[in-house]
């Protein structure tokens, strides 16, 4: 029975609802850890790990929690395919802990019985058994072994450890397939009919499949699978009613288990949740706190934006120039310090805010809130076409458009998530404000309002507006475009209020910084490489080493001469060969507009802080080719700003949307819109400014 | 398309009204679905059967979606969804 190469390793997946702790779970049982969400559907890729301690090796598999397998969502669809070991995410899955919340026993069964169904042996978990206790009922696992014939049931408590050592060791002993038996606990369907493991590969979430049925007139299962043969099936499982028929099965196998479970309900959990919603979804009071919360993750990533972008900008080009004193000079030391150091300090610099967002967000959704917060945001959202599903992955954009388009993976109906897709880039994330603190801070002036609002603050705020209120046009637009028949309703849990435990808050920040290094960094990286080639090459015969030196290099450079071929097309907006430069190198990521400016202006590199004050001063001496009137008026300056605003200046966010969309013409559309639109509106606005600057 | 989930033979006399309507803390049975297969089968998996308990917890400050207690758990569904469950309100 002991395997030693750990790819015959018998490999078990863990199941369940969401919000059962089937998570914190995974993170005991292996030792790896990833997140815990205590908000429907948010652990959308499947994770594996190795049983620790000693013993026979035993792989487990992490799956999306769901309802049912009835996939309608892409994480719902990598669940039902996992174990049904069809479609591209085909798993020798050879046995399913099936986790049961310790106080929701009975949804826990309805999803039980279809695992059943599939063929696979399972043994069961009830976790939150901690939970239960303090609702004043503790776990009949002996009844519910019982009732399910002899089924190994095991109670656990994840984040304290109870139980899991007992699971580990049932784990270690083997699955054994002759749990795997409906018909000796559940009642027959009406028709008589079990369901049968379906042959062919799954269909997409768009296809309704529900569950195949046997028994249904007509059907022989044991044709070879065919497309004809899949349609033939579903037809007449539409027919016959019977896919919620089958629902009330189960729902009758799951009241007949319980008849054999003991159990108490005293809900002191669920009271104390009431308690707190009444003041957190008052109906004056609940969007008033609603928008405190949200007013102060905006000033917190603000506020944390603009130094920590400057600090770590000013910490990488010191350390990059302590290593050009240390190597010396020449081709690699010059693709070190000024192509890759330059390509990790523009990754890293995203770090404190993206920390704090995720920060707020981990927070909020393991305590519940963010439930509510959907709750609250699921009416205004409506008016465009949206719910509260695509709240809180939005939410997350105003950091960074790449985990929101991730987090859009638990949205189950595929038209709400295109429309959500596309919108995400426009809200305003935090590359962009270093980009808006250097012109806003270099050409607004500094007027003050009423005593307490400053022109500069109102510009900013103007732009979020923009972002915001642009995003919102697109996605009723584009809801009127897409009009689909039958929208999937909105059904969201709104779980009990728990207090999060600091240690998987911290695993699940750590986890979410890395995966946004991981998906982001790596595109900024190599994309900062290559605008370090073009703006390098062809290189100078002599070396540039003052400031001017380097301004003339670059204008003879690839991007140099790129920017004097896109001058005609950003001509209209005021722009020259030198902002196009910019332009083009902030698709690696929008701040780095910043440091590209800097060397264009010929700006002697004095550390990051003067910098800034020195390129402002170099933007300030800039001078118009054509006529040598002043470059930056404030016409150019705020038609710079409202394209920044609406531009999809993001190679990462392109490339995240390709994959998630499966279309890189999807992708393509987006961009090519988005930097039509931007050219419009900053068009207009520059032009309204000339209007106003004249008169 | 009328769901087959509906048994009005098991109470007749009594009368029915939507989710929707009903006031806010009330409870009462569910007594069937009407609305598209799909809609009824989403409902029915996360335990709106013919026979459960309802209870309309509260509106959203806007009346839109509602909270809908559900053997145990909180669901959030929109009023136009709930419309189309009908109930047997308690006394």
């Amino acid at each position: 029975m002991r395997e030693t190469a750990s790819s015959k390793a018998p490999c078990y997946a863990l199941v369940g609802n969401p919000n059962v702790g089937k998570t914190a779970l995974f993170n005991a049982l292996t030792g790896l850890h990833q997140r815990v969400a205590n908000y429907a559907g948010v652990t959308v890729e499947r994770r594996e790990g190795v049983l620790c301690g000693p013993g026979a090796i035993v792989r487990i598999v992490d799956l999306p929690g769901v309802r049912s397998l009835v996939p309608r969502a892409l994480d719902e669809e990598i669940t039902a395919a996992s174990l049904l070991g069809v479609g591209a995410v085909r798993a020798e899955v050879d046995g399913a802990v099936v986790v049961l919340d310790a106080t929701q026993l009975r949804r826990g069964l309805f999803l039980l019985s279809q695992v059943l169904d599939t063929g696979i042996p399972c043994i069961v978990c009830v976790n939150m058994a901690d939970e239960a206790a303090a609702e004043g009922s503790a776990v009949d696992t002996e009844g519910l072994s019982k009732a399910l014939g002899g089924m190994p049931v095991v109670a656990t408590s994840a984040p304290c450890g109870d139980g899991v050592a007992a699971l580990a060791a049932q784990l270690r002993a083997g699955i054994a397939a002759n749990y795997a038996r409906t018909e000796s606990v559940a009642e027959p369907t009406p028709t008589g009919a079990r369901c049968q493991r379906p042959v062919e590969a799954l269909p997409t979430h768009a296809q309704r499949p529900g569950f195949l049925c046997a028994d249904i007139p007509g059907i022989n299962i044991t044709e070879p699978p065919s497309p004809e043969r899949w349609a033939r099936i579903r037809e007449a499982v539409d027919a016959s009613g019977l896919v919620q028929q089958e629902v009330s099965a189960r729902w009758r196998f799951a009241e007949h288990v319980m008849a054999g479970v003991r159990t108490a309900h005293t809900c002191r959990l669920r009271l104390r949740s009431d308690r707190i919603d009444r003041w957190c979804l008052h109906a004056v009071f609940g969007p008033l706190l609603f928008l405190l919360v949200m007013g102060a993750v905006f000033q917190g990533v603000f506020l944390l934006a603009t130094p920590a972008a400057d600090g770590i900008g000013s910490l990488f080009s010191a350390a990059g120039g302590g290593l050009r004193s240390l190597l010396g000079t020449g081709f690699f030391v010059d693709l070190l310090v000024d192509g890759a150091f330059a390509g990790i300090s523009a990754v890293v610099v995203f770090l404190p805010q993206i920390l704090f967002l995720f920060t707020f967000l981990i927070l909020l959704e393991d305590t519940g809130y963010l439930a509510r917060a959907a709750f609250i945001a699921d009416r205004p959202f409506a008016a465009v076409g949206l719910s509260g599903r695509s709240f809180a992955p939005l939410l997350s954009s105003f950091a960074c458009a790449v985990p929101s388009i991730l987090g859009l993976r638990s949205v189950d109906d595929q038209r709400e998530r295109r429309v959500a897709m596309f919108v995400a880039p426009l809200l305003t994330c935090s590359a962009r404000l270093p980009v808006y603190a250097l012109l806003i801070s270099a050409f607004i002036p500094q007027t003050l309002y009423w005593g307490l609002l400053t022109l500069q603050g109102l510009v900013l705020l103007g732009l979020y507006l923009l972002g915001g209120v642009l995003a919102a046009l697109a996605a009723w637009v584009l809801d009127r475009v897409l009009r689909k028949a039958n929208p999937v309703p909105l059904l969201l849990e709104l779980p009990i209020y728990r207090v999060p435990s600091l240690r998987t808050v911290a695993i699940r920040i750590a986890q979410r910084a890395g995966s946004f290094m991981r998906r982001a960094g790596t595109v900024i990286l190599a994309f900062s490489l290559v605008v370090w080639v073009l703006t390098t090459y062809p290189q100078a015969s002599v070396a540039p080493s003052t400031a001017l030196e380097k301004s003339a290099a670059l204008e003879g450079s690839y991007a140099g001469q790129l920017g004097r071929i896109i001058e005609p097309l950003i001509e209209p907006l005021g722009f020259d060969w030198r902002i196009g430069i910019g332009i083009v190198a902030s698709l690696a990521a929008r701040e780095v507009f910043n440091s590209t400016m800097s060397v264009v202006y010929a700006v002697e590199e004095t550390g990051q802080a003067e910098g800034d004050a020195n390129l402002v001063t170099g933007f300030r001496r800039a001078r118009r080719e054509s006529d040598g009137g002043p470059m930056f008026t404030l016409a150019t300056v705020v038609a710079l700003l409202v394209f920044y605003a609406v531009a999809l200046q993001c190679t990462s966010t392109i490339a995240v949307v390709a994959r998630e969309s499966g279309s890189w013409r999807f992708a393509l559309a987006q961009f090519l819109t988005f930097t039509a639109l931007a050219w419009m509106l900053a068009w207009c606005a520059r032009h309204i400014c000339l209007i106003f600057t004249l008169s | 398309m009328v769901s087959e989930l509906t048994c009005g033979q098991q109470e007749p006399a009594r009368p029915v009204v939507a989710l929707s309507r009903m006031p806010e803390g009330s409870s009462g049975t569910m007594a069937g679905l009407s609305g598209d297969d799909l809609i009824a089968l989403k409902l029915a998996e996360v335990g709106f059967v013919p026979g459960a308990k309802l209870r309309l917890v509260r509106r959203a400050p806007l009346g839109s979606p509602l909270e809908v207690e559900v053997d145990g758990a909180r669901f959030s569904l929109r009023a136009e969804t709930a419309a189309s469950v009908s109930v047997y309100p308690h006394a």
